[in-house]
């Protein structure tokens, strides 16, 4: 018994990493999100241009090959990652790039008639977005954003594949020098399945929070 | 480190094999994804609780846990159970049962699509269970659900990657021998890159062809 505490305590520490690079991850992949989103609907085209060639790209090739790529071969051309440093970079850019669509589609769908308000009130370009438009859209986003943190989560185990200490690569660990297959991996997908239920509870719980009071005012 | 193309010409035949697996795969797995998910998508509208709950708990499980740990799971711990199966049998059942998950949204979606009047009519016109399932509510479900599929597979053809974890001899574990054998990570795991990259653009364009012919189904 005192044998599986010690081994529990190896894939929490790695469960710790799995958090950590999620929520580092996710935190790139907001802002990039942001970025490429608000570059795709932009007035100038080379920032279109390049933010639909960033979401293409990253949405078109898989994140195994990214991270491989990130941490193989951009050492080579002479940027030095450590395998943290690849495995944030590489998942935030990833589901950064399906973000950004998300935030193109909210964006969007909020009504000419707000707009409309915007240039009556005679708001700029920047205070339309910043005070009428993101409010509303943000809302919209939140849960297709849950979703995203969650692929985020489950593509993280990929990492493990990088010799980073991860919970898939602890479960590997323990199943080398236990031999006992089904409860390292039983233990990880349970606590996968934990971390993806408290996302998904507390982006409801934000939505929630940010829609309050407004009952009845959108459909 | 200068990009090789000599390099490049001498892996590309290695590559090419690993293609075919890639593939094979996607193609299994998505008929299997297409299945199991017809199966969730049917068993979790069961009137009887002890099956709905139970098959919803589970798909939601698969659906937050990671494809690679499930692909372990298959292939390191169901043999202990006297159940073993090779690489690609694991990876592709893997493949289809996640992405399963998936497909029981669309199917999900597409059935509850189908207006209240023709189960009415189909229970109107005496038809079993069976016989509304496959010549009333499936016809008119399926085309417009055929999209947002084939959005699923085109997913699923870009996680095949992981299935190298499992020692199948797919592309990317081509790539990655070739790369440790010959210590030259560039050219193979870019070419690998540009393979998906191509494929994936090549695909939007066809989906984008589907969604014209089918229609999609959130729109309707």
């Amino acid at each position: 018994m005192g044998q599986w505490a010690g081994y529990l305590q190896l894939i929490l520490e790695g469960a710790l990493v799995t958090i950590k690079l999620t929520l580092m991850g996710s935190l790139l992949a907001l802002i990039m999100a942001f970025i490429a989103g608000l570059g795709r609907i932009s007035r100038f085209w080379p920032a279109r241009a390049l933010a639909t060639a960033y979401i293409e790209f990253f949405r078109g090739t898989s994140i195994f090959v990214q991270l491989f790529w990130a941490y193989f071969v951009l050492p080579l051309l002479g940027f030095s990652l450590t395998p943290l440093q690849a495995g944030v970079l590489a998942l935030g850019l990833n589901v950064g790039a399906y973000g950004a669509e998300v935030v193109r589609g909210a964006i969007k769908s909020i009504g000419r008639e707000q707009y409309e308000a915007c240039i009556a009130l005679n708001f700029n370009r920047w205070q339309s977005l910043r005070h009428i438009i993101l409010p509303q859209a943000f809302v919209l986003m939140l849960p297709t954003f849950g979703n995203n943190a969650i692929e985020l989560l489950k593509a993280s185990a990929v990492v493990s594949l990088i010799s980073l200490s991860d919970m898939t690569f602890q479960a590997q660990v323990v199943r080398a020098q236990t031999g006992s297959t089904l409860i390292p991996f039983l233990t990880i997908l349970v606590l996968y399945f934990l971390m993806s239920s408290v996302i998904s509870a507390s982006i409801r719980g934000l939505e929630r929070y940010l829609t309050r009071g407004l009952d009845g005012v959108r459909s | 480190m200068e990009w090789d193309w000599a390099f490049v010409v001498e892996i590309l035949p290695t590559l090419v094999e690993g293609v075919k697996i890639t593939i094979l795969a996607t193609l299994l797995g998505s008929v299997l994804a297409a299945l199991i998910g017809l199966g969730l998508a049917i068993l979790r509208r069961s009137k009887n609780v002890f099956v709905s709950k139970p098959v919803g708990f589970l798909a939601d499980f698969i659906r937050g846990t990671p494809l690679l740990v499930q692909l372990y799971f298959i292939f390191y711990v169901l043999p202990d159970a006297g159940i073993t199966l090779s690489p690609l049998v694991a990876g592709v059942i893997g493949l289809g049962l996640h992405y399963g998950t998936y497909t029981a949204e669309v199917y999900r979606g597409g059935i509850d699509n189908v207006a209240r009047g023709q189960w009415e009519a189909a229970r109107a016109c005496n038809l079993s269970a069976f016989q509304t399932w496959t010549r009333i509510i499936l016809p008119q479900a399926l085309p417009p659900m055929i999209p947002a599929l084939a959005n699923y597979f085109i997913a699923m053809f870009k996680e095949t990657p992981l299935l190298s974890a499992i020692t199948v001899l797919e592309l990317m574990n081509q790539a990655r021998s070739i790369a440790n054998y010959n210590y030259r990570y560039i050219e193979p795991i870019t070419l690998v890159g540009a393979f998906f990259l191509v494929i994936s653009l090549v695909s939007v364009i066809a989906l984008r062809w589907l969604e014209r012919r089918y229609g999609r189904i959130e729109e309707r």
